[in-house]
């Protein structure tokens, strides 16, 4: 008994020891090797997720071979990296690069954890949408390698040609369900409390009501709001007649949308890339058009684009440096990153290599006529807000516009604090 | 498992009982003796050696008060096991060291964030924050070309070589603005070397990349021109600044505009229009937290409501759940009963059944449109059970009923049939009815060993965050209010959004500030009751 509660301590102490330690890591490279410059003793290390990380052992690899730098790739899941590296950041102890998608850049720089990032001229290389993304108050942060979008998927059996309109895609669909054809006219995936504001964005921004108003060097200015202009206000109102002729229903979840239309169970589907896989495994006979405009000017959906951003506490962000744009911008491991995670490439030439895919080619068309996500903080109070606003719109409660001019001031007052 | 039933976080552990040793011969204690010190000065070894190394480390990083407190614990724990006698000392040090980390520590550090500004915007020091302000408002001056570039280094001053668009080579250093010099050129016709200096090669710059990347080298006298710097260290921009860190004054100044910023005292640089800077940095603020949570409509009209429904939450999920779980106790208690064996088993199910899932499950069930109550028990009616507020605090509170019954099933029986039997066949000798015995009798005498845990169940309800996450989130939103407080949040789900943010960002010391509030209130609430409770045990 004796022994057993000094094992259970020293077995504590060396948990406790290890724990310490390991806060206290210096990095620990490798020695030089009898070379006449001073080697550098040091290694990246790289926040990246499971998918991610298959890719970039070979980029890692070649790095290593090449330049001397070792580095050492740490898998973590992919929502959960944004908000552990701006905690372990100021402590010294987050890794050199982190893998993130581009809404998140805002809260970034807001807390001071991310470095700029100079692309010089291989920001050329890139899609124009992408490194705007990867921008935040007219500096570029991190290395984009995907781009992602929603475009409207139609089942071709039941919808054989692609709506013009908004209103045609309804008379279409509603024409089906008549017949028994579909059950539903059109499906999205919606959200009981927050419906989702990022999937009904592309028919608001055919109003004209875009979230802020967007500068004259293409970034968005985060403290006025264009939301809710008379564009948006016709929204609302359009919203609620949506909702009551049953093309919106907010019981109808991301899941359950996927499953119905899987199913045969309706012409059209506003979602993106992601979803694809299981539309194909149904065999459902699919096209991939743009998203009819509901309000007359073009239906634009949000862009999302993923990459890789520096600490801005790295003690190495030269090396860093080196690697995301040498070793990364890489039309392999561009195009690997694409065939792991099935969103398009942001490097222009790797794109165009996949545009072989029809899929792709369709998706990426939809996305040339969108617009970044906004990366600002003020995004956080603005989708939850918005979606609240959107639920009770569509479900019937209240007057649609005096919610949405609510929803306006309410949005406006946080942001302006 | 354990923490998603209510009261399920009772501690179950008994002090370590200590043995008294048999009667053993001589030798055998003797030998035992010997191989137990060899073992015990081993693994202290191992243990002194690991704190060593780890001394050692927060020495190197100047880590002084870490650094005592390591060295303290240390000398403490081998007095402790090196001294004989102090058997207690030797028992509960690992037990004490284990909780000082995870639990004091963490408490204790939690109270501490709750006087800072910690959150999105405040998330470091003062320094990391200029540093940041100085690398942000770094920006490439649009159109510029790009330089090639070899660093070069001369007694320790280092300097950019730079091949302009023209095929002009200059040279510069930061006291030194460009100038031009003859120096090699490679094939390509970049700039390679110049006499007295030392060309940097990729290993050189790697091993100074923190002075490389904070070289700035003018262009001009004019510091309008902007400064050359180097992201990778073979090629160069130009670099303007719209914001100048001045040291002795610290402030920022905008040099477009001429606006200074200063350091408002709030953990941010401010100019006079009241536009910050981002980042801030973290700093103490006293009870200011506290003092929003009291004072600010915006909170405290949430938090008010949101109070009187966790209460209400609490005690109706104790309260029912312990009446059904009671009646449930003594109908299977009846003596004639066939099957009981497996009526038990069946009841005690929705317990086996980790808590967060069965909110999962509950949450398709309850759906407007697809889920089962409506569609198969209600014939396809589309009642909102999530949506409405008043709704959906039913269906939490049906939900919690369902998780905690069993529970208390299992401890209401267990307490019935600690009763003897003879105190009720005393009773009914005596002319009492049933509902009489029960009332009188068996009732106060099960409350005795229950009323704890009912209290530590109410205890665990109030900070029962999986059901109501996972259930509604919170949700349905009141979307009049200003905070994003629903029907359903009650306190703990309430501080969860604070300090993680979903909607206005995080915010760790107004959260913190909220724990501390809730750690009072069900102190002051456990402390009342065990109170009571403790007059109930006198009583009978």
């Amino acid at each position: 008994m004796k022994v057993t509660s000094r094992s259970f301590t020293i077995t504590g102490a060396l948990a406790m020891s290890a724990i310490v330690l390991a806060g206290c890591t210096a990095p620990a490279g490798e020695p030089g090797e009898g070379s006449e410059e001073p080697q550098f003793e040091g290694s990246l290390t790289v926040w990246v997720d499971a998918d991610r990380a298959g890719v970039l052992e070979d980029a890692a690899a070649a790095f290593e071979d090449e330049r001397g730098v070792s580095v050492e790739l740490v898998t973590k899941d992919f929502g959960a990296i944004r908000d552990e590296f701006i905690t372990q950041a100021p402590t010294g102890n987050g890794p050199d690069i982190i893998v993130g998608a581009h809404d998140g850049l805002g809260k970034l720089v807001q807390n001071g954890v991310v470095s700029p990032l100079e692309l010089g001229d291989k920001a050329s290389e890139f899609q124009d949408v992408a490194v705007a993304a990867m921008s935040y108050e007219g500096q570029t942060y991190g290395l984009p390698y995907s781009v992602e979008n929603i475009a409207l998927v139609r089942n071709v059996d039941i919808a054989p040609e692609a709506p013009e309109t908004f209103d045609d895609l309804i008379a279409a669909g509603q024409a089906a369900v008549a017949e028994g054809a579909a059950e539903y006219p059109f499906l999205v995936g919606l959200d009981p409390a927050a419906a989702d504001p990022y999937h009904l964005y592309p028919l608001q921004a055919s109003f004209g009501a875009p979230v802020f108003e967007i500068t004259a060097d293409g970034t968005y200015d985060p403290t006025t709001l264009a939301l809710g202009n008379e564009g948006g206000e016709a929204f609302a109102v359009k919203l609620r007649e949506w909702g009551q002729a049953g093309i919106l229903n907010t019981n109808i979840s991301g899941d359950i949308a996927r499953e119905e239309f899987v199913a045969g169970k309706s012409g059209y589907f506003l979602t993106g890339p992601w979803n694809l896989p299981a539309i194909k495994e149904a065999g459902i006979n699919y096209a991939i058009d743009p998203i009819p405009s509901a309000g007359g000017e073009t239906a634009t959906p949000f862009v999302g684009v993923q990459g890789f951003y520096i600490s801005s506490e790295s003690e190495n962000q030269l090396a860093a440096n080196e690697f995301l744009v040498n070793y990364v911008g890489t039309d392999e491991v561009q195009t690997a990153l694409y065939e792991v995670g099935g969103r398009a490439p942001a490097l222009l030439s790797a794109f165009e290599a996949a545009q072989s895919d029809a899929d792709v080619a369709a998706f990426g068309a939809v996305g040339a006529e969108g617009v970044p996500m906004p990366n600002v903080p003020a995004m956080d109070v603005v989708w939850s807000d918005w979606g609240s606003t959107e639920v009770a719109i569509i479900n019937g409660q209240g007057d649609p516009v005096e919610l949405w001019r609510a929803m306006v001031e309410s949005i406006q007052s946080k942001i302006t604090g | 498992m354990s923490n998603t039933t209510p009261g399920a976080q009772q501690p179950l552990l008994a002090p370590p009982a200590a043995r008294p040793s048999g009667p053993r011969t001589a030798a055998r204690s003797h030998a035992q003796t010997v191989r137990g010190l060899l073992i015990k000065i081993a693994l202290l070894g191992i243990v002194d050696a690991i704190a060593l190394f780890a001394m050692f480390i927060l020495v190197m990083r100047e880590e002084w008060l870490v650094f005592a407190i390591a060295a303290v614990v240390t000398v403490i724990i081998n007095v402790i096991y090196l001294r004989p006698g102090w058997l207690p000392a030797k028992y509960l040090a690992p037990g004490v060291f284990f909780l000082a980390v995870f639990q004091i520590f963490v408490v204790g550090y939690s109270g501490y964030i709750a006087f800072t500004n910690y959150g999105d915007g405040h998330n470091s020091t003062k320094e990391d924050a200029i540093e940041s302000i100085i690398a942000n408002s770094l920006t490439r001056v649009p159109d510029s070309p790009t330089y090639r570039l070899t660093v070069v280094e001369q007694f320790g001053t280092y300097g950019f070589l730079v091949t302009d668009p023209d095929g002009d080579t200059l040279l510069g250093t930061p006291e030194q603005p460009l100038e031009e010099v003859d120096a090699e050129e490679d094939s390509t016709g970049k700039a390679v070397s110049v006499a007295g200096w030392t060309s940097l090669g990729f290993g050189d710059l790697l091993a100074n990349q923190s002075i490389v990347v904070d070289l700035s080298v003018p262009l001009s006298d004019d510091p309008n021109d902007g400064a050359l710097r180097t992201p990778d260290g073979s090629s160069a921009y130009v670099y303007t600044s719209d914001l100048v860190y001045d040291e002795t004054a610290d402030t920022f100044t905008d040099t477009t505009g001429g606006e200074v910023y200063v350091d408002g005292g709030d953990g941010s640089f401010v100019n006079e229009a009241g536009r910050e800077l981002q980042p801030g940095w973290k700093i103490d603020v006293g009870f200011e937290n506290f003092q929003r949570a009291f004072t600010n409509e915006d909170i405290r009209g949430p938090l008010l409501s949101v109070t009187l429904w966790t209460f209400a939450f609490a005690i109706l999920s104790v309260a029912s759940t312990f009446v059904l779980g009671l009646f449930l106790a003594i109908v299977f208690n009846a003596p004639h009963m066939r099957g009981k064996k497996i009526y038990r088993v069946i009841m005690v199910l929705p317990y086996a059944f980790p808590g967060f899932l069965s909110a999962l499950v509950f949450l398709g069930l309850f759906n407007e449109q697809f889920g089962f109550f409506n569609q198969v028990l209600l014939g396809g009616a589309s009642i909102p059970w999530l949506t409405d507020p008043w709704l959906a605090k039913f269906s939490i509170l049906f939900v919690n009923l369902w998780l905690g019954f069993p529970y208390m099933f299992l401890i209401c029986t267990g307490a019935l049939q600690s009763i003897p039997e003879e105190l009720s066949e005393a009773a009914t000798v005596d002319g009492a009815k049933p509902f009489a015995v029960f009332r009188l009798i068996k009732f106060p005498l099960l409350l005795v060993s229950v009323a704890p845990l009912l209290i530590s169940s109410f205890a665990f309800n109030f900070n029962n965050f999986n059901l109501i996450y996972m259930l509604t989130g919170g949700g349905p939103r009141d979307i009049e209010a200003g905070v994003d407080a629903g029907a359903t949040d009650i306190l703990i789900t309430l501080v969860y959004k604070v300090a993680f943010g979903e909607g206005t960002g995080r915010d760790y010391g107004l959260a913190s500030a909220f724990a501390i509030l809730i750690f009072l209130i069900v102190a002051t609430v456990s402390i009342i009751s065990f109170r009571q409770t403790k007059a109930l045990e006198e009583l009978n």
